[in-house]
């Protein structure tokens, strides 16, 4: 019991950490001291945490590598979208209708990760990065071959693959299109805000890291570790992969729905593979497996390259040595030994018995 | 014969093996008929029959290379057989996965260890006890009462295998930072997590010292004593293999050379030819 102790003690520290740095910077921004382009960073951040916590489920946590992270974030973006602008009517109050928006997001990220995942992952060898890397491009095209308004009737969607046009919906009067095709959603309401930013974040971390320190997380790093030792000892391999791939594409589905309500309009080309490879660094550079890495290295890579606009031609210059620093600092034996101090983490056994 | 087994039939006496007297009028444990696979052109394993009793301790030995370790992959399904049927507690596992076959019984170890080696030692045997103690997903994740009362009831039992080898005390450990002794013992412990009926051992004593060993033999002879279990191990250290099996195999070139006591394997001309004689010479 000590141990669960221990890492509950951990978790709980990881949740509090994160809340101080919500309550100073909600301080910060009530006092004035953001400028606009700061305060346009706060939801992305925090939808951009979410992903990284979420792919590091995948990739450090399952051991898979998935390219295209950002196909579900897509998913959740653009179904989180069409249920917060359709159930205006219904529901009035903006807070409940964004939770559902998520709620759906989620749900739907979730369906298209057990279609993805299913044929997969019950396979053996590397198949889910060049799936995934597939999957991440032909969802945004997919998306681009949409067309959905609603009316008083409800909603008219289309597929789109000749020359069909938003009048094809055939709205009544007062009807509203929400995705016009190539021109992705418009005329979006910004539901998103940083505090449900904020809880999104702290609902993710505590998904992941209560799974991980579940059955049914130790099930999925044992796989991790050695696939023939667990089903050796009567692990269903598939079962706890797809376990993990769900979850996380869930939770992107989540961050997708929070994303895309707080822009007036989205294209799909917004989620494209640069930005999967992008939440991919994130994950790496911050350790695979180490949520708490996730977080900041999803912090400071975001701020940094808008930050470094002043720099303008020479941002992405700077951007990529700051990159390798980082790459050369986390790797370094010393740092590494001196973190290990400071943080709680497991005994080396070196003597004998 | 196999038919009669699927009915739950005893041990016809005599069988084709050398069970134990004690475990003669039981099920047996494990029996293997006309057991064969082929890797493309290489027969590696040809007609092997076994029968091992429910509370037996049998050796399975040969030189380098004459397919104990594939027996053992067929056992457990990681490789599918080419020819012959397995009847683990007379169920024929033919259809079975590695992890069903763990479920309905065989446990076992690796000549090439293979732990879960960034999980803590601790964690390890709770892998084991994945099937044994069991919560929903969603108790995890919400941490309800089940999942507190049954991770506590994990904690005790791991501890509980753990002391079999007195290992409790490095429970918190990485098992992968574990010396190579405490990682094989650790191996035994974790598959007797799963509660099998027939333990698979694959040289356990290897890279050991001599009073490891020792205390490795009494605790095999310990455990089958106190889980009442069949132990089939795979081992080189004559030893070992003579002083703890009742009933020993000799595989060479993937078929059996000869079968029975430890007194009738050191008198047989074959096996002294093909895998003894080699022994004392090297
Ligand atoms: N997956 C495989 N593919 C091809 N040949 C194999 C495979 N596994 C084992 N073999 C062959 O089967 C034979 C027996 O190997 P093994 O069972 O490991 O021997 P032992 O454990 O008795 O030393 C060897 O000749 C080996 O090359
Ligand atoms: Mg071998």
């Amino acid at each position: 019991m000590n141990r669960l102790k221990k890492t509950t003690v951990v978790d709980f520290a990881t949740y509090i950490g994160v809340t101080i740095a919500f309550l100073l910077v909600l301080g910060c921004q009530k006092g004035g001291l953001l400028t606009n382009a700061m305060n346009s960073w706060l939801v992305p951040i925090c939808c951009f945490i979410v992903m990284s916590v979420s792919l590091n489920l995948v990739v450090g946590i399952s051991g898979e590598l998935s390219l295209g992270h950002c196909g579900f974030m897509c998913v959740g973006a653009f179904t989180g979208i069409i249920a917060g602008m359709s159930l205006s009517d219904v529901i009035p109050v903006d807070s409940v209708r964004l939770l559902l928006a998520i709620l759906v997001g989620a749900f739907f990220a979730a369906i298209t990760g057990v279609l993805v995942g299913v044929p997969v992952l019950r396979l053996r060898g590397d198949y889910l990065a060049i799936v995934t890397l597939a999957f991440g491009q032909i969802i945004k095209d997919l998306i681009n071959c949409l067309l959905v308004g609603y009316d008083s009737k409800g909603l008219h969607i289309i597929f789109n693959i000749g020359k069909k046009t938003v009048n094809d919906l055939h709205l009544e009067a007062g009807g509203v299109a929400i995705i016009k095709g190539a021109q992705g959603a418009v005329g979006i309401r910004k539901l998103a805000s940083f505090p449900a930013g904020y809880l999104l974040v702290m609902v993710s971390l505590i998904v992941v890291l209560n799974l991980v320190r579940s059955r049914a997380g130790r099930a999925i790093m044992a796989i991790r570790d050695n696939r023939i030792a667990a089903e050796s000892v009567g692990l269903s391999v598939t079962k706890y992969k797809l376990m993990a791939f769900v979850t996380s594409a869930a939770l992107a589905g989540a961050a997708g729905a929070l994303y895309g309500l707080n822009y007036g309009s989205l294209v799909s080309s917004r989620f494209d593979f640069n930005t999967s490879i992008l939440v991919l660094v994130y994950v790496v550079l911050g350790g695979l497996g180490n949520i708490w890495g996730s977080i900041i290295a999803t912090i400071v890579l975001y701020v940094l390259p808008e930050a470094l606009r002043q720099f303008d031609a020479y941002r992405m210059l700077v951007y990529a040595i700051v990159l390798i620093l980082v790459m050369l600092a986390t790797n370094n034996e010393h740092l590494k030994e001196m973190l290990g101090r400071i943080l709680p983490g497991r005994k080396e056994a070196d003597s004998d018995g | 014969m196999a038919k009669e087994f699927r009915r739950g039939k005893m041990v016809p006496v005599p069988s084709h093996s050398i069970v134990p007297e004690r475990d003669v009028n039981r099920l047996p444990v494990l029996e293997c008929q006309h057991l064969g696979i082929d890797f493309g052109g290489l027969t590696a394993v040809d007609e092997f029959n076994l029968t091992i009793g429910r509370t037996e301790i049998a050796g399975l030995i040969g030189p380098n290379g004459a397919g104990k370790t594939t027996v053992f992959n067929l056992l457990t399904k990681v490789y599918q057989p080419t020819r012959g049927t397995i009847l683990l507690n007379g169920k024929d596992t033919h259809s079975m996965t590695t992890s069903q076959v763990n479920q309905n019984g065989i446990a076992r170890t690796f000549q090439n260890i293979r732990l879960f080696s960034n999980l803590t030692v601790e964690e390890n045997v709770k892998v084991g006890l994945h099937n044994q103690i069991r919560y929903p997903m969603w108790d995890g994740l919400l941490r309800l009462p089940r999942f507190w009362k049954q991770e506590k009831l994990a904690h005790e039992s791991a501890l509980e295998l753990l002391s079999i080898f007195g290992m409790q005390d490095l429970a918190s450990h990485e098992a992968g930072s574990l010396p190579y002794g405490a990682q094989r013992r650790l191996e035994i412990v974790r598959a007797l997590a799963t509660n099998p009926s027939l333990l698979l051992l694959d040289e356990p004593a290897a890279g050991m010292n001599p009073s490891e060993t020792a205390d490795l033999m009494e605790n095999i002879v310990r455990i089958r004593d106190t889980f009442q279990i069949a132990v089939m191990l795979i081992e080189h250290d004559m030893n070992l293999v003579m002083n703890i099996c009742e009933g020993i195999c000799v595989l060479n070139f993937g078929r059996i050379i000869a079968k029975g006591t430890p007194e009738d394997i050191q008198a047989n001309p074959a096996v002294i030819e093909a895998y003894l004689g080699k022994q004392k010479e090297a």
